[in-house]
């Protein structure tokens, strides 16, 4: 309704959280997800690359809770063990592609001038493309591994993030206290750090948290392709992909288990970035 | 009318980045394409050297993209390695499976997720309000090619009532005289009953999995939009006018939250270009995504780099589709 | 003489997340046919949601929770949808401020009083079409086979209230609500359009009320001045009468606080302090008491605070009337 009163800001954070319980479950399982990734081995019953063919292709049970795959592996092993390298890659791309877009973005949107119409251009360029397509073309050209997913992953959602912290700096270049620290002598680089990047941190960084989710789905979707990660090493989308093969004959388990745990790794993003975004800007807070 | 034109023409040069960064993919980056057939151990040194000369990769960067450019103008993609076939021949055949599958999930998206948004914005806060929001966020959390291989599950192999997903056709029927390239128009028109059933029932799970994706954003968007159209002035001008219930929300109001969902339909179709590859390999469908994923896994360039060139044409065209109707709704849009 | 519209004894509240806002609390105005009534009161006051209230287009969020609106002796709030429907439009119309964003942004001008036009009858297309230019041209729109081609968004501020006008006419209602319709105009703008709507309603015969937060513009084009202050009616009266002894201690500072009805500029001044929170559960019956220098002990006591004639036509809310 009102601005947002800022001395209570807190208050008002922990209250609307109270509030809205889809945000609680939210942070909740981002947090669960979290504590999982950190302390994934310590957690799981069996090795999840120790094989065991006399055990293949068993269906839930006491002993295998998520069942065995193929090579008779324990899945709910390889499930819990997988978190740490999918949120590891969805992380990485996001934290490289947010840092790299936002200072390009604010550079640009700071200067402006040659720099600026020839970024924006490319900018445009990069978005004609379908991401995943882009993504799954710049993995084949830079080379299959799972460094090259994270990067392509990374510069497919550069446009994104180039383009909001121009957008959003650009009003901010002629604003009260940038004249002011001009005035105060205050050099061009310092005021770009000191002054307006930390301003325009809320609205990146809220892009970022809605962008966790479908990082994540990109890079799943790229290992399912055989992009990326390699067997034998836990990851969902892989484990998925070996799943397929059996899922026409009735062994659900193998796909559905990492499929839902990459659905609920998404889902907690999702919720996650709109919890933060109801949050951080003010415009939406009612 | 001059707008559209002009906007016609500005995807010329966004055109021509698209086809300066495909080229580029592949000619920069480490992956060297001549590298490439080195995999295969008949080759010796100078097999390769013959072959760089005969791709042109041992001339001048500039050089080789005029020839590029100038293939292209004449509709030549390069030669796939694997099948040694022409790469835009091999598209041509397969464009019609993908189209066929994409269009269809695509109007079952739209069929099903305008309505619900707008029922849900009609009645806020009730059941389908509260369902529409689950869809929402649960739609675009689902990974594709999980909820494709679950549907297979349950729809082929524990219900039994649709064909195991290997293609566009069960093996033992003939496709129809081609005409669109859509089995089951050409299998109507055509007159085969049959074929147009086998046709229809294959395509209807891969078809399903992308829409259930694609309908989460325009089912949220809908009903945003028009949450945003029934609550403004003119609404009420409307109503105050005596106007009839469905006029104001069918003419008034939705005619105007159109604006904003024609803009997502054009996002949700980026979307579903790219999760076409993944459905294509679920659904061991013959289109061109899964033709790019055997030519990755072939380490064949040439597919790859005509796949990446196709998808970005076809989304440009898509965007420039959504300007023109964004100017044929919107008057204002027009100066 | 009956009048056309009584609102009696109408209670509106809103709910909110902070509370329930008591908009409206037991309001009774009359409206005559024919006549030009000013509704004047701060914002936040109620005169919009009472005129949303008459004319059906309140906010979800809002609830009548008492009261009855007679217009021509039968009550609205019992009218049936679909007859409540037919009723808008031919019975009473409104106008609205911000002319503009009234408008349908994508549909020609013509078509929207096209619309009015062919809701409200059972015209040929041909005659739609001719009534349209017919309401263009009443409301002195220059070229009109032109504008009625027009979007909203290619005409003026001032040319958008004249469709507005045009619209509200389309079915010569007996009654137009005019919402703060000159406000964002400029004022040689305010003053035409104001003129168009005295004119037309004169012509046909159609009673007005002017909701207004501006005493001066109300003083200078209605019959009567009804004046409000934090959902309540506090003093009715002819214009004249009024602005030649206001009774209510709220009207007599109100109009001390306009310019142009102030005798000399050292009579200028501003009411102290602010219309009462109406989320407040504990209201006092007179609103103002807690403004008011003259509140006394008794206008503190419990029970409703009525509209009694201290003159002829003359009606005010006060326990302590000078």
């Amino acid at each position: 309704m009102s601005a947002p009163d800022h001395p209570a800001r807190h208050k008002g954070i922990f209250r609307a959280l109270r509030r809205n319980p889809l945000d609680l479950l939210a942070f909740g399982l981002f947090a669960l997800i979290c504590l999982i990734a950190v302390l994934g081995p310590l957690l799981v019953p069996h090795d999840p690359l120790a094989t065991d063919t006399a055990v293949a292709l068993q269906p839930p049970s006491a002993s295998h809770w998520f069942g065995t795959d193929q090579l008779g592996r324990d899945l709910f092993s390889r499930v819990v063990v997988a978190t740490r390298l999918d949120l590891l890659i969805a992380l990485g791309a996001v934290a490289l592609s947010m840092v790299a877009g936002s200072v390009l973005g604010a550079i640009i949107g700071y200067w402006g001038g040659v720099l600026d119409t020839v970024v924006s251009r490319l900018v445009d360029v990069l978005m004609a493309f379908p991401l995943f397509v882009l993504a799954m073309a710049l993995v084949a050209a830079l080379g299959n591994s799972v460094a090259n997913v994270v990067y392509a992953t990374a510069i497919v959602n550069l446009p994104f993030y180039i383009r909001l912290a121009r957008s959003e700096l650009r009003p901010r270049r002629a604003l009260g206290y940038v004249e002011a620290a001009r005035a105060g002598g205050s050099g061009d680089w310092r005021i770009l750090w000191r002054h307006l990047i930390p301003n325009i941190a809320a609205p990146l960084v809220i892009q970022a948290s809605v962008n966790l989710g479908w990082a994540m789905l990109n890079a799943a979707g790229l290992s399912f392709l055989g992009l990326g990660v390699r067997p034998p090493t836990p990851e969902w989308g892989i484990m998925v992909a070996e799943g397929a093969r059996f899922i026409g004959s009735g062994q659900w388990w193998i796909v559905t288990f990492p499929g839902l745990a990459l659905m609920l790794a998404v889902l907690a993003f999702n919720l996650l970035g709109d919890a933060l975004r109801d949050l951080l800007d003010p415009r939406l807070r009612r | 009318m001059t707008r559209i034109g002009l906007r016609v023409l500005s995807a010329i040069p966004t055109l021509f980045g698209v086809v300066v960064i495909t080229f580029l993919l592949t000619r920069v980056l480490p992956g060297d394409p001549a590298v490439f057939f080195a995999s295969n151990p008949s080759m010796s040194a100078s097999d390769i050297a013959a072959v760089r000369e005969n791709l042109g990769l041992d001339r001048p960067l500039y050089d080789q993209f005029l020839i590029y450019l100038g293939n292209l103008a004449q509709g030549n993609l390069g030669r796939s390695i694997a099948t040694g076939q022409p790469v835009a021949a091999e598209f041509a055949r397969r464009l019609p499976a993908s189209a066929e599958l994409t269009l269809l999930a695509f109007l079952l998206a739209v069929v099903v997720a305008v309505p619900l948004g707008l029922v849900a914005a009609l009645r806020p806060g009730s059941l389908v309000d509260h369902a529409v929001r689950l869809i929402a966020t649960l739609g675009v959390s689902m990974p594709t090619f999980v909820s494709g291989l679950l549907l297979i599950h349950v729809f082929y192999f524990r219900a039994g009532v649709l064909p195991e997903p290997i293609g566009r056709l069960d093996p033992f029927l003939f496709e129809p005289a081609r005409v669109t390239g859509f089995l089951t128009i050409d299998a109507l028109i055509s007159g085969e009953g049959q074929v147009f059933r086998a046709a229809l029932l294959q395509l209807l799970l891969p078809a399903v999995t992308m829409a259930l994706f694609a309908l989460a954003p325009l089912a949220r968007m809908t009903r945003a939009a028009m949450i945003a159209a029934l609550g403004s002035d003119f609404i009420r001008t409307a109503r105050a006018a005596g106007l009839s219930r469905g006029r104001i929300v069918l003419i008034y109001a939705l005619r105007n939250a159109m604006l904003p969902v024609v803009t997502t339909m054009g996002m949700v179709f980026s979307y579903m270009l790219g999760a076409n590859v993944l459905v294509e390999r679920v659904f061991s469908w013959p289109g061109i995504g899964a033709f790019a994923i055997d030519s990755i896994v072939n380490l064949d360039y040439a597919p790859l780099q005509g796949f990446v060139l196709v998808m970005a044409a076809i989304f440009i065209a898509v965007n420039l589709v959504v300007d023109i109707v964004t100017v044929l709704i919107d008057p204002r849009a027009e100066d | 003489m009956t009048p056309l519209l009584s609102i009696r004894a109408l209670s509106v509240e809103f709910d909110t997340r902070h509370g329930t806002v008591h908009a409206l609390d037991r309001l009774s105005l009359d409206i005559a046919p024919g006549e030009i009534i000013g509704i004047i009161g701060e914002s936040g006051s109620g005169k919009s949601v009472t005129a949303h209230a008459v004319m059906g287009i309140l906010d979800r969020a809002a609830r009548i929770t008492g009261g009855e609106v007679l217009f021509q002796g039968e009550n609205l709030l019992e009218m049936g949808r679909r007859a409540r429907d037919g009723w808008r439009g031919r019975g009473a119309s409104i106008i609205f401020q911000n002319p503009r964003a009234a408008l349908n942004p994508i549909r020609a001008v013509g078509d929207q009083i096209a619309d009015v036009v062919a809701r409200h009858s059972s015209l040929s297309r041909r005659a739609i079409r001719a009534r349209v230019l017919e309401l263009l041209r009443h409301v002195r729109i220059p070229d009109p086979e032109r504008r009625a081609r027009a979007y909203p968004f290619q005409l003026s501020g001032g040319l958008c209230q004249r469709i507005g006008i045009a619209m509200a006419l389309a079915c010569a209602p007996r009654l137009l609500i005019a919402d703060e319709p000159t406000t964002g105009l400029d004022v040689t703008t305010q003053a035409a359009i104001m003129a168009l709507i005295r004119e037309r309603a004169r012509e046909a015969g159609t009673a007005v009320a002017l909701i207004t937060h501006d005493v001066a513009l109300a003083a200078g084009n209605c019959d009567r001045l009804a004046i409000m202050h934090a959902g309540h009616v506090v003093e009715v009266a002819p214009t004249a009468a009024i602005l030649a002894r206001p009774r209510h201690p709220y009207t007599a500072g109100l109009l001390r606080s306009v310019p142009s009805l102030a005798g000399s500029l050292d009579q200028l001044q501003a009411i102290p302090g602010s219309m009462p929170d109406l989320r407040r559960p504990d209201l006092p019956p007179c609103r103002f008491a807690e403004r008011c220098p003259r509140r006394l002990p008794r206008c503190d006591a419990p029970g409703p605070l009525a509209l009694t004639a201290c003159g002829p036509g003359h009606l005010v809310a006060c326990r302590n009337l000078p």
